[in-house]
């Protein structure tokens, strides 16, 4: 360990008991030390004994130099770049108070709808801004960027399509690059055709189901897209249209040109570009698709007191209900992202947003002015932001070595093109300074939206609702985002002990860095060399998960956890083919893997097979021998996840990789509980060939009340060359599968979080943080199992990182059912651990390291104490239908009504225990009625009045 | 649980029953099936004059928290499908043996009906298979 003094360690900040707590926990499970408990769980034929080989723990303040040092090797040119991403100003009253604030940073996603009523208004904001601006009839709660939006998109209007046999995806060569890239890369396994050509021209010749066109286009033209949308709607295909929400807020929505799909990236609405991220991507459509959409879509419905509240509705649609058949697998999206782009537009207003877009356009036509005046070869059709130049290889390497000497970056479209795209941030100075990059004056403003058709200027209006123009001056909008943080619980009130989503501190020195403008404020396409702190950091982070997998390729590139297991299994999918056996299309799953999985083999064109599961919740290995040996053949590959979700080290792992193995396919570790096994046990070492990590689990990126995460891969030798490439930026392997997500390095900044997190353990503090892990999960287990049977353990009696207890047998015993029991729960201050997942009427609890032990205890004292609330209904005490569990959870505003006549005090509804009364949380809404709000779906903001008088 | 079964329709064990007037099948899902799925917020039928097979999907109910395939009881053409379910998905539960009805089909293969259960026979699965 470092020799920093002690109180210095950041190993003791951030793990949860204290030394001697440690000692009393071991004792009270009868284990002799740390290691002697991790024997135990872990079992012996995958133990690593050594010590990670990593560089030793730094203090914070060691990190943080170094970070500083780092971020000095950046280089913060003025981007004119464009391609989907533009510098912007984000709100200080945003930035502090939301992006910097670990009260609307560390909440989960909004499962537990009546404690995630903040977060969800915003949502709603943020869907009311895309429908309004897109014209279209119903938005989601985001994508995760805008190529991979741009994918869900192809897969919807696929599944939409009813005419037989169409397998072409149209898609405009003035699309950006990248998102061409994913979605030639996510046509392939599909079996769909992916022509990319001009839409003016374009016959429709092949069997079209559907389009895509980027509005205005990536070059800056604006084009009327009507005849084309036209055209495809005869030949019976849909339209989708990538658009710029801020160019929207002057040109005709695409939902009013014909389109059936609008999509993008909210970037530029306040969200640093962060060298390609975390941002949110939206995705809007019209209304008899719905139920087609991808991702979240946040809901109006109704509490038991008839109040509105908000909920996550029709998920029916999503990858863990529907599992292979689900619309999409994205499961983590990018809440905390769009949450700042619709506070963006809350904060600006109609009459804001307009006036930020006039005055980028406007300046860009002064540019423009100034070019043509100059008599450059400038593209001649209507534009909003972005402009085209045509010139000799010699001019145009010239104006790129004249803008260089400026600090400032063009964007390269060939080496006869060059485009410059204004933003926000764009002065006139600055664009004086391009001008002189071009050898000329910028001259007079001049009138924005040059050779704009009057048919592509937008005349209806849009973010009318109130909440839109209410909250215009900063004490108004900090109070607003201060009033809605304050209805969401978050790791800033109590442990949030989620089963297999890892909840584990976020410590500020983590999170401060992401921030800084020297690793913020940079374009995902700068040249690498105004990059190179950041590459400093990609190498050290790539290097780091390699040995803490024993896996020797990485890829940074897949910006989630569902894109890192589609990522994987196309690994494994060219490695297949590059051997001649592209044959190979079945994917073995076990039954009780998360919904992602199965979604994804989908999505990779593989057949899921599902693999049975004992007793125990152990693979069943006579099944998992059958089916490979059945399908011998065509096996591709298994997806496992270990420690399984059952919670239980699988001592037959080895065995299980082997089978595989021999039967020609491959191993994919889905690494959700690597928390399990950091510095305990590599997946390398026993068997896999490529596992996902989600480093907002294991690695401290924090949740964000839904996203953002990251979920790179690391693979075996073998596949290494077939890792994640990118089209503008020479990354990943030499025969790589494509490109996955739109940045090369998924989202960049949120990397720092988690190379700090390694930095400040250090090999003795990771392993130490999975011990304690382990230690806390054990301990909640053994002072539950009497209230609540465990249902799982290893074959010494231990749990792994979390633990699964019984709710079963309360429905008949009391009518109490789980999800009773997690709304009683907030009551005491609590979110609920994971619900029904991997199994029906239980609940799966995992503490993580960073939870006090005084914490932990609080947390067992409420379950144990909801128990026994359970015993009063078993024996008649209190009824089974209105007891203290069906009425929760329980608002102030109900506990202080006039009238009270339930059958229990007031006083155990909101203090049930003692310490409740210090840290209490009053949940906002009652409980929500969910068929509600999946039978009257509503994803607007309701109408102001609403607001005022509860509804009935 | 329930005891709800009525005498004018046969049973099939993926709790979907048949009522059988002539050559025409009524078909829906039984009372258990309804207290096993909860409150149906959404019902996916197929259209009128697409086929049906015997013990093949036709359709599908959701819940807020699931969704269940629909096994239809006898093959056939789709006559008529209960449009309002659309609007109104919480027919099924309040009524599944009349209001609740999902297609009504002409039956392709009549002998079929000697594979569904009588409502004692159902009853009888019911408890059998009941924990």
């Amino acid at each position: 360990m470092s020799s920093a003094p002690v109180l210095a360690r950041f190993v003791d900040r951030h793990i949860g008991p204290r030394t001697f707590e440690i000692d009393a926990m071991l004792r009270s499970l009868g284990a002799a030390s740390l290691q002697a408990l991790g024997n135990e769980a872990v079992p012996a034929a995958i133990r690593f004994d050594g010590l990670l080989d990593l560089p030793v723990a730094r203090s914070e303040a060691e990190a943080l130099a170094m970070l500083e040092s780092l971020a000095a090797k950046n280089q913060v040119f003025r981007s004119f770049i464009g391609a989907g991403y533009h510098d912007c100003f984000t709100p200080p009253v945003i930035q502090r108070n939301i992006l910097e604030n670990p009260g609307w940073y560390t909440q989960y996603t909004p499962y537990q709808a009546e404690i995630s009523q903040g977060r969800l208004e915003a949502l709603v904001n943020f869907q009311q801004m895309v429908m309004d601006l897109t014209g279209l009839d119903v938005a989601g709660a985001s994508l995760l960027d805008e190529g991979t939006a741009a994918g869900e998109a192809m897969q919807m209007l696929y599944d939409v399509c009813e005419v037989d046999g169409a397998d072409t995806f149209f898609v405009a060569a003035n699309c950006h690059p990248q998102t061409i890239a994913v979605l030639q890369t996510r046509a392939r396994p599909r079996g769909f055709k992916v022509v990319v050509g001009d839409p003016q021209t374009y016959d429709f010749a092949d069997k079209v189901f559907g389009a895509l066109l980027q509005y205005p286009g990536t070059d800056g033209q604006v084009v009327d897209h009507r005849a084309f949308i036209e055209r495809a709607h005869t030949a019976r295909a849909a339209v989708a249209m990538a658009c710029d929400l801020l160019a929207l807020t002057l040109l005709t929505p695409p939902g009013e040109l014909g389109a059936d799909v609008a999509l993008g990236s909210a970037q530029r609405f306040g969200v640093p570009m962060g060298y390609g991220g975390p941002h949110a991507a939206f995705f809007a459509t019209r209304a008899e698709h719905t139920r087609k959409m991808p991702g979240r879509l946040i809901g109006v419905s109704k509490d038991a007191q008839g109040k509105r509240a908000y909920r996550m509705s029709l998920q029916t649609r999503e990858q863990h209900i529907r599992r292979e058949k689900a619309t999409s697998n994205i499961c983590t999206a990018q809440v905390l992202l769009a949450v700042m782009a619709s506070m963006y537009a809350v904060y600006h207003g109609p009459t804001g947003l307009t006036a930020i877009a006039t005055q980028v356009a406007q300046l860009a036509a002064t540019l423009r002015a100034a070019l043509v005046r100059k008599g450059l070869a400038v593209a001649s059709g209507a534009i909003f932001d972005t402009l085209r130049i045509d010139a000799s290889a010699d001019q145009i390497a010239g104006f790129h070595e004249e803008a260089r000497k400026r600090r400032m970056n063009l964007r390269s479209l060939s080496p006869t093109s060059l485009c410059v795209a204004l933003d926000e941030t764009t002065t006139a100075q600055d664009v004086s300074d391009l001008a002189s990059v071009f050898g000329t004056q910028a001259g007079q403003p001049a009138e924005p939206l040059p050779g704009l058709p009057d048919a592509l200027r937008r005349k209806s209006t849009f973010l009318t609702h109130p909440v839109f123009s209410s909250h215009h001056s900063e004490t108004q909008m900090l109070r607003y985002i201060r009033q809605l943080e304050s209805r969401d619980l978050s790791l800033t009130h109590s442990m949030i002990a989620l089963g297999s989503c890892t909840m584990k501190l976020n410590a500020t020195a983590e999170m401060m860095p992401i921030t800084w403008p020297a690793w913020c404020k940079l374009h995902p396409f700068v040249p690498v060399e105004q990059a190179l702190g950041y590459q400093e950091i990609f190498n050290q982070l790539q290097a780091a998960l390699a040995t803490i997998t024993g896996f020797p390729g990485v890829s940074l590139q897949p910006n989630a956890g569902s894109q890192g297991e589609l990522a994987g299994l196309l690994v494994i999918r060219e490695y297949h083919e590059k051997r001649g056996e592209g044959h190979r299309n079945l994917c073995l799953i076990p039954t009780s893997a998360h919904g992602t999985n199965p979604a994804s083999a989908v999505m990779a064109g593989y057949h899921v097979v599902l693999v049975r599961c004992d007793d125990q919740g152990n693979v069943d290995l006579a099944d998992l021998g059958e089916k490979a040996e059945k399908h011998s053949a065509n096996l591709a590959a298994l997806m496992i996840t270990y420690p399984s979700t059952h919670g239980v080290f699988e001592e037959e792992i080895r065995a299980i990789c082997s089978t595989i193995h021999e039967h020609g396919g491959q191993v994919y570790m889905d690494g959700a509980n690597l928390n399990a096994l950091v510095g305990l046990a590599r997946p390398g070492d026993f068997g896999a060939d490529v596992c996902h990590i989600n480093l907002h689990k294991t690695f401290c990126i924090p949740h964000g009340g839904g996203g953002p995460g990251m979920g790179p891969i690391a693979c075996a030798a073998h596949l290494a060359p077939y890792l994640p490439g990118h089209p503008l930026v020479k990354m990943g392997g030499e025969q790589s599968l494509g490109t996955i997500s739109a940045a090369p390095w998924g989202s960049a900044d949120i990397l720092l979080i988690s190379w700090a997190y390694i930095a400040m353990m250090g090999p003795e503090g990771l392993r130490r943080a999975t011990q304690v892990a382990i230690l806390s999960a054990n301990y909640m287990a053994q002072r539950l199992d009497p209230h609540f049977p465990v249902v799982y353990k290893g074959k010494a009696g231990r749990v792994a990182h979390e633990c699964i207890v019984d709710l079963r047998g309360f429905k008949k015993t009391a009518g109490v059912e789980v999800e009773d029991v997690a709304k009683r729960l907030m009551d005491y201050g609590f979110h609920a651990p994971t619900m029904s997942f991997p199994i029906p009427g239980t609940l799966m609890i995992e503490p993580t390291e960073s939870e006090s032990l005084a914490e932990i205890d609080r947390f067992c004292d409420a379950l144990i104490n909801i128990r026994h609330e359970i015993a009063a209904i078993e024996s008649g005490k209190q009824p089974r239908e209105g007891n203290v569990l069906k009425g929760a959870p329980h608002t102030a505003e109900l506990l202080l009504s006039d009238e009270w006549s339930k059958p229990y005090p007031r006083s155990q509804a909101a203090y049930p225990l003692p310490w409740v009364k210090v840290r209490k949380f009053w949940p906002f809404v009652g409980r929500i009625d969910n068929v509600f709000g999946d039978r009257n779906f509503a994803c607007a903001c309701p109408p102001i009045e609403s607001y005022e008088t509860p509804s009935t | 649980m329930s005891d709800n079964y009525p005498s004018d329709v046969l049973y099939t064990e993926d709790h979907e029953w048949a009522r059988i007037e002539g050559n025409l099948a009524t078909i829906g899902i039984t009372q258990f099936a309804v207290e096993q799925l909860g409150d149906v917020t959404q019902v996916d039928l197929p259209r009128e004059g697409e086929s049906v097979k015997q013990a093949q999907v036709f359709g599908s109910v959701e819940s807020v928290k699931a969704v269940s395939d629909l096994f239809a009881p006898l093959s056939g053409k789709v006559l008529k499908v209960n449009t309002p379910l659309g609007d109104s998905p919480e027919y099924v539960n309040e009524d599944p043996y009349d209001q609740g009805w999902l297609i009504q089909i002409e039956m392709t293969v009549p002998a079929e009906v000697e594979k569904l259960m009588t409502p004692a026979a159902y009853s009888a699965f019911i408890r059998e298979n009941a924990d």
